[in-house]
């Protein structure tokens, strides 16, 4: 079969017509930075960032959902949790409003540690619901979803926790290079470390391609011998653990933590996760390409601030770019019937 | 007035890429059973689906009763008195019989003189009306989901009557039916020729065509290559016209020596008292097992059941003398068994997976490097050896399964399982929805590992296949094993006797 040789203007308008959105926001983003004077900032670079890292490690969890045909709604939650949980035991110990006061002060890194047991104990539990007793991954973890929420607020007692050891916040708040100048924060450097291991695992071990082949076909996949309950498992453990590190670095980030942290993000990554062309009919995403997706949504709630539009609409566009993107999306998979 | 009473001239229609039809054309005569046929690809659906209006053609004419006509859209094709029912049935399950029949077109009544109301009474009257005209007699009100195949086809048949058609085109109508059902198919086929209805049936079954045929079509490659009547027409000479070359073989010479027994199972019981029970056979190495019976013998049923997809009450597995106990299908994959399964699209293609992913997913452990990471050099010589092997026509490894045709993703099947080296290969229906030369292909791969040594096992419902294939022919009858017949001594009769051992 012959191959056709394309220039690079070709190949360029194709990457542009594919990838609409992408090329629209990118030229928002130009045109932005060339009206408001902040927006070309190394601050306003690294914020943008920042905020990225986080919803890209959760987005990456609720990925390998999606590609199975299933979704995770308690994700948001969970980061809560584990924000609550990471900041009542990263409060320092001489704090007088310490919520646990017979725990010691205690090890951060420790406290990741007991973020990840979380996170897992939360993910198995979605399992076990998904895959044991056969409730849809959308109910499952709506049901959980609630739950969580229920008990983040009983351990927080609803109240905003803070006074947290310096070390925990000046850490993930951390940079290499000055403040005022190029800088980049230590968060990307996680999200790149995370994002370099999810793409190995998706593409280059057994785990990936079972994931992979139960949402092309979950019957087939099980008759080709891959151990369907296993697999479904482990996708649902990992993403609890992706959440249990999301909301142990964004309690940090944000310098206090409450049950009601990470409301919504679940819907943030699973957005970011379709316009990054992720497929709702499962089998189908990438990591770069979810990377894009939440790069964009983020880009995206950076320009409408900066274009002081009045936040509340930001909801508004936030909606209409999903449901754009997808129909957009969509178009390349009719036109090709 | 027109001898014909729909004609189809210059048919031409393009896909991207593809020419799917080129000045295609079909004659109806009124009262009679037009046989259409050729290779999966020759453009027959395609020619139906522009009658139907589901497809605008780029070129050519319609005409019904010699007036040249425009076909819209499927509402459009009804309201001119064509009426189609599709190869795959596409009923609605939870509704009723009636709901399904008059889907769409509701006789309403007027509450208060002008609010519209579904009339359920006249439905239904209606429906049992339209029943008992396609000789069925089952409740209007029942769900369709209850239905047998044959009897939802029935309901489809009896949509397309009730829209009061002249042409009704019925696509593979045979291709799940049992011998009793066909029967009954044919029945009301000969009523409907009776009401003067002109009938494009198609069909792979050389059998049928030429049994109630009256013209024949062939097409081949989106060409029209001619139209015959049935009585002057033979099986060769019709193959002939659709591959457009002589297949002076239909099977391929067998060369395999069946050897020791190495597989038995015994005493084998599904946990449904309805389905396969006490099954006792042995399988020798190299040995081509065949399995015969009617649709509802629950062969699949049994053969799922051995490979751990299906649960069962009691029976042992063994293989050379040692007990193999399998739970699940992995436990079966890891002791050497292998099913090819009946359903391609249901549960052996991951359609929107490469080619590369589709045939090295159940022996990805053979791929490693370090233990956990693949090696994706030797999955690219995988597929690179299959294709070679077997004649996989596929632009290349990444290409999605789904836009191959259904030849070559069976091929591709087939390589996922011989990929893992298996002794004992179980093939459901390894032909079902094949074209001619791509059967003969899957044939000469089949008598190939038997030749080598592997234990074969063929679900087949067509007879010649089964006959031209196996050493032995194992019948299956209502979830009992009736009998085995000798390969060499195999004949339809002895077979359908043993197939048809009610209770």
């Amino acid at each position: 079969m012959e191959v056709k040789k394309e220039n690079f203007a070709q190949k360029f308008v194709k990457l542009v017509t594919r990838n609409p959105i992408v090329f629209l926001l990118l030229i928002a983003a130009v045109v932005v930075g060339c009206i408001k004077d902040n927006f070309f900032s190394w601050a306003n670079l690294s914020n943008l960032i920042s905020n990225t890292a986080v919803r890209f490690l959760i987005a990456l969890g609720v990925s390998g959902c999606l590609i199975t045909k299933g979704t995770d709604l308690s994700a948001g939650r969970q980061v809560g949790f584990a924000a609550v949980i990471a900041g009542i035991l990263c409060q320092r110990g001489d704090y007088t409003g310490r919520l646990w006061k017979t725990v010691p002060e205690m090890n951060i890194f420790l406290v990741l540690l007991i973020c990840i047991v979380i996170g897992f104990i939360w993910g198995a539990v979605n399992g076990v619901i998904i895959t044991k007793l056969h409730v849809p991954p959308f109910i499952a973890t709506l049901g959980t979803q609630t739950i969580i929420y229920g008990i983040s607020l009983v351990i927080s007692d609803a109240q905003p926790i803070g006074g947290f050891q310096k070390i925990y916040t000046q850490l993930i708040n951390g940079r290499i290079g000055s403040p005022r100048s190029f800088h980049l924060p230590y968060l990307l450097f996680v999200a790149l470390v995370f994002g370099i291991i999810f793409w190995v695992i998706y593409n280059k071990t057994r785990f990936g391609k079972y994931m992979y082949a139960i949402g092309g076909n979950e019957v087939a996949a099980e008759v080709s011998g891959v151990n369907t309950t296993r697999t479904l498992m482990r996708i649902y453990i990992t993403a609890g653990i992706m959440y249990a590190i999301a909301g142990y670095l964004l309690a940090a980030k944000s310098g206090g933590a409450s049950a009601s942290l990470g409301q919504g993000y679940e819907l943030e990554a699973i957005a970011g996760c379709t316009i990054g062309g992720v497929s709702t009919t499962g089998g189908i995403g990438t990591v770069p390409g979810i990377l894009i997706g939440v790069l964009v949504f983020e880009l995206l709630k950076i320009i409408t601030q900066f274009l002081g539009i009045n936040p509340y609409y930001n909801y508004v566009v936030q909606g209409l770019v999903i449901v754009l993107a997808v129909a957009l999306d969509i178009r390349k998979y009719i036109a090709k019937k | 007035m027109s001898e014909y009473v729909l004609e189809m001239t210059g048919v031409c229609k393009s896909f991207p890429g593809v020419k799917a039809l080129d000045h295609a054309q079909l004659k109806l005569r009124p009262g009679k059973v037009h046989a259409l046929m050729g290779e999966n690809g020759a453009g027959k659906s395609t020619l139906m689906k522009c009658m139907f209006g589901i497809y605008k053609m780029d070129e050519g004419q319609i005409k019904i009763d010699g007036e040249p006509v425009v076909i819209q859209d499927p509402m459009d094709a009804l309201h001119k008195g064509i009426a189609m029912v599709h190869q795959e049935l596409q009923p609605i399950p939870a509704r009723t019989v009636g709901e399904n029949i008059f889907l769409g077109r509701y006789p309403l009544k007027k509450l208060f003189g002008f609010i519209p109301f579904i009339d359920h009474k006249k439905m239904y009257a209606d429906t049992a009306e339209l029943l008992k005209k396609v000789r069925m007699n089952f409740d209007p009100k029942q769900k369709v989901g209850e239905l047998s195949v044959s009897q939802m086809q029935s309901v489809e048949i009896a949509k397309a009557v009730s829209a009061n058609c002249r042409v009704l085109i019925l696509d593979e109508p045979t291709s799940s039916l049992t011998s009793n059902e066909v029967e009954a198919l044919f029945r009301i086929i000969e009523d409907l020729k009776a009401e003067n209805v002109a009938i494009v049936y198609i069909s792979h079954k050389m059998d049928e065509i030429l049994r109630i045929g009256d013209d024949v079509t062939i097409m081949r490659d989106g060409k029209y290559i001619g139209t015959w009547e049935a009585k002057d027409l033979t099986v060769d000479k019709i193959i002939t016209q659709m591959v457009g070359r002589e297949l002076t073989n239909l099977y391929p010479p067998r060369e395999n020596v069946p050897g020791e027994v190495v597989f038995e199972v015994k005493d084998f019981t599904s946990i449904n008292p309805r389905s396969f029970r006490d099954i006792n056979f042995q399988l020798r190495k190299g040995e081509i097992l065949g399995v015969g019976g009617l649709v509802g013998a629950q062969r699949t049923e049994l053969m799922e059941g051995i490979f751990g997809i299906r649960s069962h009450s009691k029976g042992q597995i063994f293989y050379k003398g040692k007990e193999m106990k399998i739970a699940r299908p992995k436990d079966a994959i890891d002791q050497g068994i292998a099913l090819l399964t009946e359903d391609r699209r249901g549960s052996g293609i991951m359609g929107v997976l490469s080619v590369a992913d589709n045939i090295s997913i159940s022996s990805l452990n053979n791929y490693l490097d370090a233990g956990f990471l693949i090696n994706s050099k030797k999955v690219e010589n995988l597929v690179q050896e299959n294709v070679k092997k077997m004649n996989i026509k596929t632009p290349s490894s990444k290409t999605q399964i789904k836009s191959l045709s259904g030849g070559n993703q069976q091929k591709v099947l087939i390589g996922r399982w011989l990929a893992n080296a298996p002794d004992v290969l179980i093939l459901d229906e390894p032909t079902r929805g094949i074209d001619v030369g791509a059967k003969y292909e899957i044939y000469c791969i089949i008598a190939e590992l038997a030749k080598a040594g592997k234990s074969i096992i063929m679900i087949s419902s067509e007879m010649s296949e089964l006959i031209g294939m196996s050493d032995r022919i194992m019948v299956m009858c209502d979830g009992r094993l009736t009998g085995f017949v000798d390969g060499k001594e195999a004949t339809q009769e002895n077979i359908m006797a043993y197939a048809t051992q009610f209770e």
